[in-house]
């Protein structure tokens, strides 16, 4: 693969990570937001497959199916099973949108800022996309921050993963195998459990507002 | 002896796997000791081995121990023991406790794993089990209560141990750069690497930051008052014994690491800065808390915080006081939790004014309690105390002076707070219409056993100089950059 056609792919899902978690920012249907986290675990394991092909290894290929499978596929369809269940689609954030889209904005600045010392004045196509890594962990905060409702803030979790794992891929080409294999068990078992729990909510709380947990403080 | 790596592991799992399938349920109520039993003998022979300089490590070289993780180990068998023991009672539920056990094994395996693992990756894995195995046993009674409790440990937890894997990303990307990726304790605690300082610091800051969550520090630590109070009894104790432990000994890991590329000036910063704030968290809370489970959740975040002082300040000193401390605190308030849990079975409260007078009504209760509040508060012959003067004149001597000073008013809050609230519950006048009806209880509520053994170990560990002695300080050896 020549060196431009490289840059450009990485780019191109670098780019598609950064705008599906504005879209998430932006978006109040939970269903859009599934859909759109489905498509950024597409472009996560794109940007994966492409450093795969870069590199020359069969393991990132294999690492790049994990990532399809889980992060594109699995997770999205946990997640849309409990956002079907329910009637109320809508979400009510903290912010509204514009507020909400000039944060991201914000944060994705800060993230360029922050990662400056550590990447210098790299040509290296890899290196200067890490800024969108971190940027997505920000991004993935202020969902977790703004949002009401229960599966808003599943969504929010797993944006703030995938920056990790962006940022992970883009600096190591990834963690050691076994390590990965862990690590998306982890995050597959805690959707999981999340999941059980905004059930349980929804059948004692009668919706999966977090605002009705209120009760423990001192 | 390096299938001793082995046990903790494979205990678990077949602990797990009888407490669900096994019909029987006669066994089931006594997995979880069984693991706690094999997790402490493990732990026992790995100190013995590494003391006799051998350090045992699997082939694959993913497990490894170490004096440090062999002494973790011990800690954890020997809380673990405690809370299964004392609390066999508390299990029974619908399901005849099925998931219950097979949780905490699951539970003790995960957190064996954290202190075995020679790999940062793996350890990260098992920390963030640890999150999933005790989110239903936090939310295992049901109410909505116990529901908002498990919601925001999940939450807070993942995410904040998803920080510290960010960390860890970066610390395997400095590896890289420098040649020679690894994640392995070993390769990275000798300072032979050169990585790349700035990186390196990012990677220490977030890892810190990620594990402090877990280990309960102010200003992350809201998590933790609300889980503990509603966790069963027993899980509690573990938590609040044990698994603030483990993420802690994430910490001193991270920061003997962090110390070796970049001095000690980072680490020491912010690990005075979290003390200091979960102290005066702690202080200002217990002031006017009304319920036991929760006063006993805010003495943990004080008592976390007060060995991210001592492990601010390091020095041979500081860092042997932490690790006698994670002992003596980790039996002391196991055998609490188990107490409080029986004390609310007895009472069906946890509101301290609704308790009053319990050593007059309820002796068998209220001895224990009493004894074990004694070991908390810091007094001697209990370790605690001369683990909390060793941290203290470690951070006065080493150049905190200031430091220390604040920290010393903030104990004393705290002393007076606890002890207020302890007489209130051991001593105060029971009310007017019980005391004449109900005749004295002098029933314990459960196994004597476990509490005599564990506040005895804490009364007299701080006087045994061999072994114990000598594991510790060949663990202190290990954290300052030794093996």
């Amino acid at each position: 693969m020549s060196d431009n056609l490289y840059a450009q792919l990485i780019s191109l899902t670098a780019g598609t990570l950064l705008l599906t978690a504005a879209l998430i920012v932006w978006r109040r249907s939970l269903r859009a937001c599934v859909r759109l986290l489905a498509i950024q675990g597409i472009a996560l394991a794109g940007l994966v497959a492409v450093l795969g092909w870069h590199e020359r290894t069969i393991e990132l290929v294999l690492v790049s199916l994990l990532v399809l499978g889980l992060k594109a596929v699995l997770l999205p369809l946990v997640l849309s099973r409990n956002v079907l269940n329910h009637d109320d689609d809508r979400e009510v954030p903290r912010l509204n949108p514009t507020a909400s889209l000039i944060f991201a904005a914000l944060l994705t600045m800060l993230a360029y800022i922050v990662c400056r010392p550590w990447m210098g004045d790299t040509d290296d196509p890899t290196s200067r996309a890490v800024p969108i890594g971190i940027a997505l962990v920000l991004i993935g905060f202020l969902l977790l921050i703004t949002r009401r409702r229960a599966a808003s803030q599943l969504i929010g979790f797993l944006v703030l993963d995938n920056g990790i794992a962006t940022v992970a891929f883009l600096t190591a080409t990834g963690v050691p195998f076994i390590v990965e294999l862990g690590a998306s068990l982890d995050v597959l078992l805690v959707v999981l459990i999340l999941q059980v729990l905004t059930g349980r909510m929804q059948v004692k709380f009668g919706g999966t507002d977090l605002d009705d947990l209120t009760e423990l403080k001192d | 002896m390096a299938a001793f790596l082995f046990v903790p592991l494979v205990a678990a799992l077949v602990g797990a796997a009888i407490s669900s399938f096994n019909q029987p349920a006669a066994f089931r109520r006594f997995t979880g000791i069984g693991t706690s039993i094999a997790i402490l003998v493990s732990g026992i022979a790995l100190s013995a081995a590494a003391l006799a300089s051998h350090v045992e490590s699997s082939v694959t070289g993913l497990l490894r121990a170490d004096a440090l993780s062999s002494y973790m180990l011990c800690v954890i068998g020997a809380v673990a023991l405690t809370a299964t023991w004392g609390g066999i009672r508390g299990s029974g539920t619908a399901d005849g406790g099925r998931v219950y056990n097979a949780l905490i094994c699951a539970f003790l395996g995960a957190m064996s794993l954290a202190v075995l693992a020679d790999n940062l990756g793996i350890m990260w894995v098992a920390i963030e089990l640890t999150t999933i195995a005790t989110a239903f046993l936090v939310g295992h009674a049901r109410t909505g209560r116990a529901l908002e409790a498990a919601w925001k440990y999940v939450i807070l937890g993942s995410v904040g141990v998803a920080i510290a894997f960010l960390g860890i990303v970066l610390l395997y990307a400095a590896t890289r750069e420098s040649g020679s990726p690894t994640l392995s304790w070993l390769a990275l605690d000798q300072g032979h690497l050169a990585l790349n300082p700035a990186l390196v610091k990012a990677a220490a800051a977030l890892a810190v930051l990620g594990f402090a969550t877990k280990a309960g520090l102010a200003p992350m630590h809201s998590w933790l008052p609300d889980a503990h109070s509603q966790a069963p009894a027993p899980v509690s104790g573990l938590m609040s014994g044990v698994l603030l432990a483990v993420a802690f000994y994430a910490v001193l890991r991270i920061q003997s690491i962090a110390d070796a590329v970049l001095g000690p000036d980072l680490m020491r910063g912010m690990l005075a800065v979290g003390g200091l704030l979960s102290l005066a968290v702690a202080a200002a809370l217990l002031v006017g808390q009304r319920d036991y489970k929760r006063m006993l959740a805010y003495s943990s975040v004080e008592h976390m915080g007060l060995m991210a002082l001592g492990a601010a300040a390091g020095g041979v000193l500081g860092l042997t006081a932490v690790l006698l401390h994670i002992l003596g605190h980790g039996l002391t308030k196991s055998s609490l939790f188990v107490v409080s849990g029986r004390i609310q079975g007895a009472e069906g409260t946890t509101t301290i004014s609704n308790v009053r007078g319990l050593l007059a009504r309820r002796p068998g209760l209220g001895v224990p309690f009493l004894i074990a509040m004694v070991a908390l508060l810091g007094l001697p012959p209990f370790s605690l105390f001369f683990s909390e003067v060793g941290i203290l004149i470690a951070a006065w001597t080493r150049g905190m002076g200031w430091v220390t000073a604040i920290a010393l008013v903030l104990l004393l809050v705290v002393f007076a707070a606890l002890a207020r609230l302890t007489a209130r519950l051991a001593f105060g006048a029971p009310e007017e219409s019980e005391s004449v009806d109900s005749p004295v209880d002098r029933s314990s509520h459960g196994p004597r056993t476990p509490l005599i053994i564990a506040l005895s170990v804490t009364a007299v560990i701080a006087f045994v100089a061999v072994p114990l002695g000598s594991l510790l300080l060949s663990a202190v050896a290990v954290l300052s950059g030794g093996s």
